[in-house]
């Protein structure tokens, strides 16, 4: 297809969405990360029947916990499409990429920022 | 099992304020099966924490640790060695847990990371009911197996009383009436004779009411 998607995001692959947890979306952002989007199979469409609902569960979650400690529950998003759907998944990935730039870096990483300066300063 | 719910995290922040090296301390029985202070939950609250204080340039330590239990010595000792590291312990077990680390722990402050709610069953994912309040004398041999004094808004116990509607208590229509429900298993065990025997007057001196209790096993002790 070779369509064009953002080259600032990593994919890490999971076997199921419902495999991801809220710590492993906490995690990303505690080691600096703007954003996190969990992309899984179109709802009702789970291969394990429930996985996709799962992870919005936990997405909610860790929005739901970013947002109380300011960093910001919109940086991470749940998105659904199904496999062969390629041209969506670039869209989305775009659209997920300005959705962060537009908020900026997260306040972690600009304290990790900071605190790496002062150490090379020391 | 005991059942306990998060503490909201910014309850949590607010007692941490002050120290600067935490021990997030999980237990690995009730907490961890009602899904608030466990392995998982200790990891999730470690990171939060975390991340909060570094957005606001505060260096702190928080490290994560989840013993076996925390109402045992036993299990409570594996911190003795570190303890002395950390300004502060949250402990995510319930009041029993926090408290037994407390005594131990004389010069630590342990600070809860939940709320212990009450003894209760998993009754489906996402639900935890309660189903007793550990009254020291147990009635449910007579009550068809259903509790009348923590299902009971009025722990009454010979029921029902006058507010039950259409087998639902009078303090809310999700609340079943608990006679209703001791009644309906009486009947189907069969033994609605039980029904018509007028209950005592309960000693609740092994209540709450006589203070706090201990239980004492010469024939356990060593």
């Amino acid at each position: 297809m070779r369509l064009k998607i953002p080259t600032n995001f990593r994919i890490i692959r999971v076997p199921c969405s419902g495999k991801v947890d809220i710590i492993h979306i906490l995690r990303a952002f505690e080691k600096g990360a703007d954003g996190v989007y969990v992309v899984g199979c179109m709802e009702g469409d789970c291969h394990f029947n429930e996985g996709n609902f799962r992870a919005r569960k936990r997405v909610e979650q860790a929005a739901k916990v970013l947002d109380k400690i300011g960093i910001g529950g919109d940086r991470v998003k749940m998105y659904n499409l199904s496999s062969g759907e390629g041209p969506l998944f670039a869209q989305y990935s775009t659209e997920m990429v300005n959705l962060v730039k537009k908020m900026g870096p997260s306040p972690v990483r600009l304290a990790r920022q900071r605190m790496a300066k002062k150490a090379d300063a020391a | 099992m005991i059942i306990a719910e998060k503490k909201p995290i910014e309850e949590i922040i607010q007692e941490v304020e002050a120290y600067d090296r935490i021990l997030v301390l999980g237990c690995n029985e009730c907490v961890t099966v009602c899904e608030a202070g466990g392995k998982k939950e200790v990891e999730v609250l470690a990171s939060v924490l975390r991340m909060n204080f570094m957005a606001q340039d505060r260096e702190k330590t928080i490290d994560e640790q989840t013993l076996e239990r925390q109402c045992d010595h036993e299990y409570l000792e594996e911190i003795r060695d570190v303890i002395d590291q950390y300004d502060a312990v949250i402990s995510l077990a319930c009041g029993v847990g926090v408290q037994f680390a407390a005594e131990k722990y004389m010069t630590t402050p342990v600070l809860p990371g939940v709320n212990t709610v009450c003894l209760g069953a998993n009754e489906d994912r996402g639900l935890w009911t309660e189903r007793c309040q550990a009254c020291g004398a147990c009635v449910l041999a007579r009550t068809g197996g259903i509790c009348p004094v923590s299902r009971c808004a009025k722990r009454v116990l010979n029921g029902p009383c006058g507010g039950a509607t259409n087998g639902k208590c009078e303090i809310s229509k999700d609340t079943d009436c608990a006679w209703q429900l001791i009644i309906d298993r009486l009947k189907a065990l069969g033994k609605m004779e039980d029904y018509e025997k007028v209950a005592p007057v309960k000693d609740w001196s092994t209540d709450r009411a006589g203070g706090p209790r201990t239980v004492t096993r010469e024939d356990v002790k060593i």
